[in-house]
């Protein structure tokens, strides 16, 4: 709903401050989506990707290319970027998606488990990728099962259960609320105090 | 709407579509290489098996006719047909194609005929194969010649001139000019042809472009980028469009260049088809005969005229294929379509169906009708604009629902 892929039924949200309903398409050009839906062109190669989208995102030809040059550094993709997507590792389809979700340098943006499948040192270098665009002030939504990622990365954690926001806090907030150091046990702890109910 | 980003949609899409062989094949490969060799290879097998028929001497044989042995004796020296002895089965033997027809020879048919008056000759054919019938004609025009031969006998045994039993011939003329002749044969197939390609050329891209984009999960990603979907689906279409096009053009093209350099070779075979009236089963032979004295501003007319056509038979399968999951259900969507292209495509090129403005409003029916028009160089301008407006019209509508479709988030996300 937030990517404005879906309409919400009720309820409204705001992304930069344009509506998601009313202003979708602002709203949709500061935002950068990644999911595991979101799947790369096969027969395009890393570099054609990330052209389109940064086009289609409204960037002169000049842009893109000093973005890409960029990203590529920073995402280490310099060796297959020139080379089709149909034929990736699941660590080079990643760093390539997060960089056509990047290209247009967006004010927030939201990871849906991007280091699902991935091996130590991809992972561990889309980790920190994600620090470094909070650093630099970004709105960094990211959800994952991985609650290690979640105590490096995260200022405020939201605990959704079954459909519902069950919690949400800091992490300090959180250990506090439940009595628990573990992130992971303060996870189980609140979600079974919801099931109690 | 915003025509940079439907040009960046469509820009991306075409490199993308040169790189997917199933769209090179319907888009490219098939129009230009295999619908010309299928025509010719149809054409010319359908002129070689025929002359081969003419060529062959049939073997027939003759019942009774023992009390006439001049008529036997003629028969077996006669050079078109090759008398067999007569065996009992012989009714047997032309089912079984060993004998290609039989002549009944009737008793003192030979002393009757010199009185005047003998019973009929009859000839047992099979009916409908070819080479049985071509040895019945033989053997009609023997029996013909020889009943000319009595008569003429007859008469000047009288001392009466042979201009008294015909004393006048009848002869055809063509007045139709070329061009009409040409525009009937081809007129006939070559919409039928445009509307398939056009058809098949659009279908694999729209299938890909949609459902295809669906399954590989790259739709979603389109739809994060801030381009509105309207210009998404319109760079889409154009695409398709292209292909659909494309699809027809290189055909074309392909079909004149080998009509050009191969009228010749196949001009001949054609020639003889043609002269036997039975061009249907030779159209593409015969066509090559007359393909230059069609109208070239016909042929301009049908391009104009397939336009909207293409624009509507592109929206149609897109909106079709936008429904389906994965690549394999659009197939199974889109393929019967097919057939309701191809139904008012075929009524089309049936003789006799001619252009009324009921059936002008009735679409691929009146491209079909209207192409066949053109080509013989007839310009009926109020059915051409009633036929160009409504095709139009219906391009336009099934347009608009594509896009309408495309907006709907339980068609995209069909789960």
């Amino acid at each position: 709903m937030l990517a404005t892929l879906l309409k919400p039924t009720t309820g409204a949200a705001t992304i930069a401050g344009h509506d998601v309903v009313t202003a979708s398409t602002q709203a949709r050009a500061q935002l950068g989506f990644l999911a595991a839906s979101t799947a790369l062109y096969g027969r395009l190669t890393a570099r054609e990707m990330i052209t389109y989208f940064g086009a289609l995102n409204g960037m002169t030809s000049a842009a893109i290319r000093a973005r890409i040059k960029v990203l590529a550094e920073e995402l280490d993709m310099h060796e297959f970027l020139d080379r089709r997507c149909d034929k990736f590792s699941t660590g080079m389809k990643q760093k390539t998606s997060i960089a056509r979700t990047l290209i247009h340098d967006p004010a927030v943006m939201i990871f849906d488990e991007p280091t699902l499948g991935l091996d130590v040192m991809t992972a561990r270098s889309i980790v920190k990728f994600v620090r470094d665009c909070k650093a630099r002030g970004k709105t960094v939504i990211y959800s994952t099962h991985v609650m290690s990622e979640v105590e490096k990365l995260c200022d405020v954690i939201g605990i959704i259960h079954g459909g519902r926001l069950l919690a949400e806090g800091t992490l300090a907030q959180l250990r506090e609320k439940t009595g628990e150091q573990d992130i992971e046990e303060a996870f189980v702890k609140i979600v079974g105090m919801e099931d109690a109910k | 709407m915003n025509w940079n980003n439907i040009i960046t949609v469509y820009a991306k899409e075409l490199k993308d579509s040169l790189r997917d062989r199933r769209t090179l094949m319907s888009m490219i490969i098939i129009p230009t290489f295999v619908m010309p060799a299928l025509i010719f290879g149809v054409g010319k097998i359908a002129t070689t098996v025929f002359s081969k028929a003419r060529s062959e001497i049939p073997s027939v044989m003759v019942l009774g006719g023992e009390d006439s042995p001049g008529v036997i004796t003629a028969l077996t020296q006669a050079k078109k047909v090759n008398v067999v002895p007569t065996t009992a089965d012989w009714k047997q033997q032309i089912s079984d194609k060993k004998i290609r027809a039989a002549v009944q020879v009737p008793a003192k048919f030979e002393r009757e005929l010199a009185a005047g008056a003998a019973a009929p000759v009859i000839i047992y054919n099979y009916e409908g194969e070819l080479k049985s019938g071509f040895a019945a004609s033989e053997l009609e025009k023997f029996f013909r010649t020889l009943r000319e031969q009595a008569v003429t006998a007859q008469l000047t045994q009288r001392g009466l001139p042979a201009t008294l039993i015909q004393p006048f011939e009848t002869k055809r003329e063509n007045v139709a000019p070329p061009e009409k002749v040409g525009g009937n044969i081809i007129g006939g197939i070559v919409p039928y042809l445009i509307i398939i390609l056009c058809f098949t050329g659009a279908m694999y891209p729209a299938m890909d472009l949609t459902a295809g984009e669906k399954e590989r999960g790259t739709m979603e990603t389109l739809l994060c980028s801030p381009v509105a979907r309207v210009d998404i689906v319109l760079g889409k279409f154009l695409m398709v469009l292209t292909s659909s096009l494309a699809a027809m053009v290189l055909a074309l093209t392909s079909m004149g260049v080998s009509f050009a350099v191969g009228g010749a070779i196949f001009g001949g075979g054609g020639a003889k088809v043609a002269v036997a009236g039975k061009a249907a089963a030779a159209t593409a032979a015969a066509a090559s005969e007359v393909m230059p004295s069609i109208d070239p501003a016909g042929v301009l007319g049908v391009l104009a005229m397939v336009l909207p056509v293409a624009v509507l038979f592109s929206a149609v399968i897109f909106t079709v294929a936008l429904f389906a999951k994965s690549y394999k259900e659009a197939q199974s969507y889109v393929a019967p379509l097919i057939f309701v292209v191809i139904m008012p495509a075929v009524v089309g090129m049936l003789p006799g169906i001619d252009l009324n403005a009921r059936l002008a409003l009735v679409p691929i029916l009146n491209l079909s009708l209207v192409c066949k028009e053109m080509l013989s160089g007839i310009w009926h301008w109020n059915y051409i604009a009633i036929i160009f407006g409504s095709t139009c019209v219906y391009a336009g509508v099934a347009l608009a629902l594509a896009v309408k479709m495309f907006n709907r988030e339980d068609v995209i996300f069909r789960a």
